[in-house]
């Protein structure tokens, strides 16, 4: 009696298409996945541990490497959550440039995104094309931090730097040519039988599913459900910029894909609107407690260099107190629940990594799915293993 | 010189450039250790999960089928096509009835609902 | 005479040869059959050396086209223009371990490339690159060329087979898949050629084209073999069998070194055997003003293999139960129509 059998792959961690270090066990029967269980933490850090031998500043660098396509992202999240703890509010100025590059954090992010999903379905040439324009938000990133990937740009009460000379206008010349790029990808994945066939009715989340598992981002409004922080609860200068949320209606892959390349648009129109808005002033807070003094005054005035080491390498403590924030990026809500016990250093910092809830949806959503597709959906999640493991 | 010759001969020659190429590599290219951990079918990193040569399910075999039958159809087609200006409207006739006939069967597998990867 | 000249009548060019060297062999007491073998042998070698030259600068030109498709250079370093990057490949290639592993079956795995390659190197005896430039005009030619195809596809799953990898194993799988998918519409639209014909040998069906190429009678079936072959030979978006995004290299995964590079060699002779085909069968081959016959040939065949290469770098890539609901369900009715009606129409 010849009988067929199920058997186990291994998909990852060494693996074109799992995004990083992700190592998924398959059980296939035939081409058809029967169940899959994904195996995390092979890029683990422990950050979180690590935050707790920090001072509040010192935890900045390493947001950078959680999500590194969106560092300037997670900067923001963190940074926003120590200024809640602390009590404090950025300069209206300091405002504006973090939501500009924030945004021009998620266009890079999203071009990743989709540049990567292409690749993974065979069209190269995507992958190209987006990674050059994101080569144009890096190139704004360098202008304006001097680092491309991670920036590590925002601090607790405002930015490091002001905008260069000259960024602005590079920045509108950027405006000017991406929705015509945004045009391009369309013109060649969203107007593409083969795409739509190999996106379309793949993945499927209801909307129910989403909430279930915690979804957010993109992910969460592919699925129908209107759910962004920036319109539910505004921070920085969300308020007062107009944009859509782009919503999906049946939660397929395809739908992942659209909203995603409506975010880009929206993206674009939200920066320019804070260009528009964006008030002369300080970028930094000029708080003896929290804010490093002016370099420029070190060689005739000594407090200022006491204060500047004292805040260095003690940092600063806020009260017994314990707080959570969250904001949109890139790929989620990614939130910073911090407990204080008035000391500079955390007692606990847990990091709500909007991949790694995501990635929780993908057993599920594998299951009866061809081989073909798991590359489709897990590309359509769209994790970063950075994140997902910390 | 027969066809078949040739044929034979060029499929040699082809074997054996293959060979000489591969004997070429195997004298000029270094060894290495032969350890435990590159002895393991490539499986992305990790220790492989049980055997490659597992006998799954197939989803095609009714597509296998219905190719043999057609193939089967296009060795006679070959034969038809190359006498057809001899054989003339009869031939045409009697190929059509053969090909409805086949057609006639590919149509009632697909209202069965058997041509998909089931 | 220049040898410019000679290329506008290349069958009167072969035949004096041939005649010459019969001539002279025969004065010299030397039988007919050892000259024609030794003539057989010089052919074999311009030939193999063709097939060689012309897949190293296939690679260049695969990735020159996809390097500009995809706004960058390409290979730039090895010479003008990275023109000598695929001799840069072949000596990395050649100087690489070609490991022996202990689990698979090891004569299987070592026969797979070399009849690969074979099987595609076969179809060109058959092709008619100008008048009187064929190494054998077999009266049964268009069998001959679904036949090798269809072996060197079945190499590639035992290759798959034999490497005792699952990926390796599911693309070798894929490779049937694949070919039960798209073998019988592309020999239903060659066929509506060789209608027109009259016959099974390629040097027919090119003079049949005299004055009117088959594209024009047959646009259909151009485009249903011009699908079919894409599939038969394993291209984008047909290239399921290699799919790294799933598969890892698919069903390469275990090869290294210089049975590695036979499947590329393979691959790239395939390619541009179907291109020629496509020549021969829909755009007259080697026929045209102006140019030898042969420049014509190479023309016509480097600008479908320039099409294959585009569609590469623009498609996704295919799922499996579409490539074979699209070919059933689709291909398969509107080749079985178009031989119908150009029979029909022949008739008439």
């Amino acid at each position: 009696m010849i009988t067929t059998q199920e058997f186990h792959v291994n998909l990852g961690p060494q693996h074109p298409s799992t995004h990083g270090v992700l190592k998924l066990n398959l059980v296939l029967d035939g081409e058809y996945i029967v169940d899959c269980e994904p195996v995390l933490g092979q890029l683990h850090r422990g950050m979180e541990k690590m935050a707790e031998g920090m001072h509040y500043g010192q935890f900045i660098p390493l947001t950078d490497r959680l999500d590194y396509l969106a560092s300037a992202a997670n900067n923001l999240a963190y940074v926003l959550a120590v200024e809640k703890l602390m009590g404090v509010e950025a300069p209206e100025r300091a405002k504006y440039i973090r939501v500009i590059i924030t945004e021009l954090q998620r266009i890079a992010s999203h071009l990743v995104a989709i540049g990567t999903w292409g690749l993974d379905l065979g069209a190269w040439t995507v992958m190209l094309y987006t990674f050059r324009d994101r080569e144009m938000v890096l190139d704004l990133f360098e202008m304006y931090c001097g680092a491309r990937l991670t920036l590590n740009c925002f601090r607790v009460g405002g930015t490091t730097y002001d905008f260069p000379p000259g960024f602005i206008e590079k920045l509108k010349e950027f405006l000017d040519v991406f929705p015509r790029r945004v045009d391009d990808y369309e013109a060649l994945l969203t107007r593409n039988p083969i795409w739509l066939s190999r996106t379309k009715d793949v993945g499927v989340i209801s909307a129910e599913d989403a909430v279930a598992y915690g979804l957010t981002g993109p992910n969460l409004r592919a699925s129908g459900v209107n759910w962004d922080i920036r319109r539910v609860y505004p921070y920085e200068i969300y308020d007062r910029v107009e944009f859509d949320v782009p919503l999906g209606s049946r939660g397929d892959a395809f739908d992942r894909y659209m909203v995603r390349i409506q975010e880009m648009r929206q993206s674009c129109r939200i920066i320019k609107q804070a260009l528009e808005q964006l008030p002369p002033g300080e970028v930094m807070l000029d708080l003896p407690t929290i804010s490093l003094p002016d370099k420029r005054q070190f060689p005739n005035n000594f407090p200022a260099v006491v204060r500047h080491f004292h805040l260095l390498v003690q940092g600063y403590a806020p009260q017994e107190k314990e707080i959570y924030l969250g904001v949109e990026n890139p790929k989620g809500e990614l939130g910073f629940y911090i407990v204080s016990d008035g000391s500079a250093y955390p007692y606990r910092l847990k990091i709500r990594a909007p991949s790694f809830i995501n990635l929780q949806i993908l057993p599920k959503v594998l299951k009866g799915a061809l081989l073909a597709d798991v590359v489709c959906i897990l590309a359509s999640l769209d994790p970063v293993l950075g994140e997902v493991d910390r | 010189m027969p066809d078949f010759f040739v044929l034979a001969f060029y499929a040699v020659l082809g074997l054996g450039m293959a060979a000489v190429i591969i004997l070429l590599n195997w004298f000029v290219a270094p060894r290495t250790l032969a350890t435990a951990r590159r002895n393991t079918p490539y499986e992305c990193g990790d220790p492989p999960l049980g055997s490659g040569w597992v006998a799954y399910h197939i989803r095609y075999y009714i597509f296998a089928l219905l190719f043999v039958v057609f193939d089967v159809e296009a060795i006679f087609l070959f034969s038809w096509v190359a006498v057809f200006k001899t054989l003339g409207l009869w031939g045409f006739i009697e190929v059509a009835i053969f090909i409805v006939i086949l057609v006639i069967g590919l149509l009632y597998a697909w209202k069965k609902g058997v041509l998909r990867w089931i | 005479m220049s040898l410019w000249q000679l290329l506008y009548e290349p069958d009167r060019w072969a035949d004096e040869i041939n005649k010459l060297i019969t001539n002279w062999g025969l004065q010299l007491g030397i039988p007919v059959f050892i000259t024609q073998l030794f003539l057989m042998i010089v052919v074999a070698v311009i030939l193999l050396s063709f097939i060689l030259l012309n897949v190293a600068f296939l690679t260049w030109l695969e990735r020159k086209v996809a390097g500009h498709i995809q706004v960058r250079h390409g290979p730039m370093r090895t010479g003008p223009h990275g023109i000598l990057q695929p001799v840069a490949d072949g000596i990395k290639l050649l100087f690489k371990e070609s490991i022996t592993l202990p689990f698979v079956d090891n004569f299987i795995y070592t026969l797979s490339p070399a009849m690969m390659f074979t099987a595609a190197m076969l179809t060109y005896i058959v092709l008619p690159f100008a008048p009187g430039w064929v190494v054998a005009p077999l009266d049964y030619g268009l069998i001959f060329v679904f036949a090798a195809g269809g072996v060197s596809s079945f190499f590639v799953f035992t290759a798959g087979w034999s490497s005792n990898n699952k990926y390796s194993l599911l693309a070798g799988m894929r490779t049937i898949a694949q070919v039960i998918s798209y073998e019988i519409p592309m020999i239903l639209a060659a066929l509506g050629v060789a209608l027109f014909a009259g016959s099974l040998n390629l040097v027919e069906i090119v003079e049949a084209q005299k004055g009117l190429w088959n594209i024009v009678v047959q646009p259909l079936g151009f485009l249903l073999f011009l699908t079919a072959a894409l599939g038969e030979t394993h291209r984008a978006p047909f290239d399921l069998l290699e799919a790294e995004q799933e598969l890892v290299a698919g069903y390469m995964t275990e090869y290294s070194g210089m049975r590695f590079a036979l499947f590329y060699l393979g691959e790239y002779t395939h390619m541009f055997a179907a291109a020629a085909l496509m020549t021969t069968l829909y755009l007259g081959g080697w026929q045209g003003p102006y140019l030898p016959p042969v420049v014509w040939f190479l023309l016509k065949a480097y600008a479908l293999v320039l099409l294959i290469m585009w569609f590469r770098w623009t498609y996704p890539r295919i799922r499996i139960d579409h490539l074979m609901n699209f070919s059933w369900k689709f291909i398969l009715p509107l080749a079985l129509i178009n031989l119908g009606v150009t029979a029909l129409v022949l008739v008439w």
